[in-house]
């Protein structure tokens, strides 16, 4: 990472500009701040190096923010209220979120049960994946494993929610644990080749580190495609199909 | 830094910079840990290229007595190279986690160096002579033609150009799952331990093909992990007794007469929380990145990502000193947590004994240095409670000419000479020091370069 001085200034900016006029009007909400915070741990999550294993402390210390957000929301019911929130700022910050989520989610969606963060690297490619996400955002959860991602959608359900999201959780931790012997067979029949693809990897490392910036909502939309475009247009055939099957029951 | 008159602190001065020059970095080139021997003659820098740099210092010149010996370049080898797991499609990274000296036995130095899996004794050892006058070789190694030797003569040792050669004499592999981020040679010299995030091995020093776990914090379900092991050190003393630190910020004593496994503390040592503090970043902040015995093996040293805190081993709940090392990044851990610069592991060390003083001690373990960002480094000394910052810098460094110290402005108006938080560079993050065991010499590495300091004599 590359920062000269400090670029954002999330909860930073509370002690300093307190009563100004113009302090006031960008303090956001305390709500939008810890659903920013739980938005870029869940990104960090999933922003892991393809080609060296991820720091555990890292991703352990993260995780638990991660728990510590949701059970604090969970406990003042915000946790079921985003879901409800329809307009203003809450909902593109849902958005930023979801955008990235849905991509992941798309793969949920094929069937595979792919670990969790070897499918989030190759997210980040394809921009056609952003519309489909539009739409899967009116769509009730159709994913059959559960992840973290389609907890942000089934909101009806906060007890469901947690149980969900910690499984989900559970996940990225298996795999950051990279897998017990057990499982080896399942690790050679599910991944997708193309992630041995070397230009795949490179170019989903690229975009990733481009990701790692966090600028908030620009960064999100302005992501590269390349190299697995077939791959994109072929998931998205499917999608499109099982969302004409939501749309039209 | 000493209380008696004004004249007896410490006055730091640039001595040597080693690496390159210019700014752009060699990823292969970034300094992962410095460490010094038992005498201090040697310093040794580990890189992220798997390369360990040993440095020799020059024997006093006795005419030039106002400063000490200077460091050159002793012996440079690749200590660990690359690897493929194959089984996981990852790479294993040869960068140098961590480099600890044996205490010296005979003319040659010993180390340990360690990557994320593998841990390496290493021999370094000096040649200075070599025979000459065999019998069937030409001093070339071509052999003699039989019918020509018509003499029997014994070779004898002449000297030769100096020449230090290092070889790996034990291979320490395939004991550590997770990263290895601590080794620790006991106090009987035999045995040192390794610890990885989650588990801590005991080996002897002669035996590579067998190690004994003695802590396991894995849970059984995955699921469950909260916690990780962030370093570990043995007692200075006892040889039963070793510490680990973990990512809650809690550090647990355990002594290995008690049982086989270690996994019940004997003594845990936790600060409880500053409810006005807390905050999402409570835990990260928490989280020791480096813990170091005292000397006397009486008080250890922890670094969190805020602050520095000395323990006493007879006290569990609270420790009996925190030095702030850079209090100011408190408000602007949102931003810190963005870029990463939050999980930075900074590490921390304490102030030998200073035989030039000896009318007038810096005691052993009464200061205490870490580094920070904008390439700062901080020292506290711990009778007279003052502090200074200093920058590791090639501008203004001219040898002998005295550091001068550095001021953070945190909030308001400026002052002349003092940077704001906010032109900090982040980039320029001293993670490791070293103090000299004996002497007021310090080695400071930036993230490419390696910074040598002395107090200033007369």
């Amino acid at each position: 990472m590359f920062v000269r001085g400090l670029k954002r200034k999330c909860f930073d900016g509370e002690e300093d500009i307190e009563g100004t006029l113009a302090g006031i009007k960008a303090i956001p909400s305390y709500n939008l701040q810890r659903q920013s915070l739980l938005d870029m741990s869940l990104v960090k999550l999933q922003l892991c190096h393809m080609l060296v294993e991820p720091n555990l402390c890292r991703s352990v210390l993260i995780a638990n923010t991660v728990r510590q957000i949701q059970e604090e929301m969970t406990q003042d019911g915000t946790w079921q209220m985003i879901n409800t929130q329809s307009t203003g700022q809450a909902s593109l910050d849902r958005l930023v979120s979801t955008d990235i989520l849905c991509r992941s989610s798309r793969e949920q969606a094929e069937g595979k049960h792919v670990p969790g963060y070897s499918t989030f690297n190759k997210d980040f490619q394809g921009d056609q994946a952003q519309d489909s996400s539009e739409t899967m955002s009116t769509a009730p959860s159709v994913q059959g494993p559960r992840n973290l991602q389609s907890n942000m959608w089934e909101m009806e359900n906060p007890q469901e929610n947690k149980g969900t999201f910690q499984k989900s959780l559970d996940q990225i931790f298996e795999t950051l644990e990279n897998k017990s012997p057990n499982s080896v067979e399942d690790l050679f029949s599910e991944v997708d080749n193309s992630y041995y693809d070397l230009d795949t990897m490179l170019t989903g490392m690229m975009s990733n580190t481009k990701m790692g910036h966090c600028d908030g909502l620009e960064t999100f939309s302005s992501t590269t495609t390349t190299a697995s475009n077939s791959n994109c247009k072929s998931d998205l055939n499917e999608l499109d199909h099982i969302v004409e099957i939501l749309v039209e029951s | 830094f000493l209380g008696a008159g004004g004249g007896n602190d410490i006055q730091w001065c640039f001595s040597q910079v080693k690496g390159a020059v210019d700014d752009d970095v060699a990823e292969a080139d970034i300094i992962s840990t410095v460490e010094f021997n038992h005498s201090g003659e040697l310093l040794a820098t580990g890189d992220k290229g798997g390369r360990v740099v040993i440095f020799q210092q020059e024997q006093e010149n006795k005419t030039q007595s106002h400063s000490r010996g200077e460091y050159n370049v002793y012996s440079t080898f690749q200590s660990h190279e690359p690897e493929f797991d194959y089984l996981k499609s990852l790479e294993i990274e040869e960068k140098i986690n961590k480099i600890r000296w044996l205490p010296q036995k005979n003319a040659a130095q010993f180390l340990l160096s360690t990557n994320d899996k593998t841990i390496k004794l290493w021999k370094i050892s000096e040649r200075d002579k070599r025979p000459e006058g065999y019998n069937l070789k030409e001093e070339d190694g071509r052999y003699r033609d039989p019918t020509t030797v018509t003499t029997l003569r014994v070779p004898v040792f002449r000297p030769m150009d100096l020449m230090v050669e290092a070889s790996p004499r034990r291979i320490f592999a395939n004991a550590h799952t997770y990263h290895i981020n601590s080794i620790s040679i006991n106090s009987d010299y035999e045995t040192y331990l390794s610890a990885d995030d989650l588990r801590i091995n005991l080996w002897h020093l002669e035996i590579t093909d067998r190690s004994f776990n003695i802590v396991d914090i894995k849970p059984a379900n995955m699921e469950e992990l909260t916690e990780v092991i962030t370093a570990a050190e043995f007692h200075p003393n006892s040889c039963n007794t070793f510490v680990y630190s973990s990512s809650k910020g809690t550090i647990r004593l355990c002594d290995m007469r008690a049982s086989a496994l270690c996994d019940r503390h004997s003594k845990l040592f936790e600060e409880p929380e500053d409810p006005s503090n807390r905050s999402f970043f409570s835990e990260i902040i928490s989280s020791i990145s480096d813990v170091k015995f005292s000397h006397s093996g009486r008080y250890m040293m922890t670094r969190d990502y805020l602050s520095v805190k000395i323990w006493d081993l007879n006290m569990e709940n609270r420790p009996v000193e925190t030095y702030q090392v850079h209090e100011y990044l408190r408000s602007k851990l949102c931003s810190l947590y963005e870029n990463d610069c939050i999980f930075d592991k900074f590490e921390c060390c304490w102030n030998g004994s200073d035989r030039q003083r000896y009318f007038l001690p810096s005691p052993p373990c009464s200061i205490v240095m870490t580094g920070s960002y904008n390439n700062f480094f901080r020292m506290f000394d711990r009778n007279t409670k003052r502090d200074i910052t200093l920058e590791a810098s090639r501008e203004n460094n001219k040898p002998r000419t005295v550091l001068k110290p550095r001021k953070v402005c945190a909030s308001g108006k400026r002052k002349k000479d003092e940077i704001s938080v906010d032109s900090l560079d982040f980039n320029k993050k001293i993670l490791h020091t070293a103090w000299h065991p004996k002497e007021n010499i310090i080695a400071v590495a930036t993230t490419n370069n390696l910074y040598i300091f002395q107090d200033k004599m007369n």
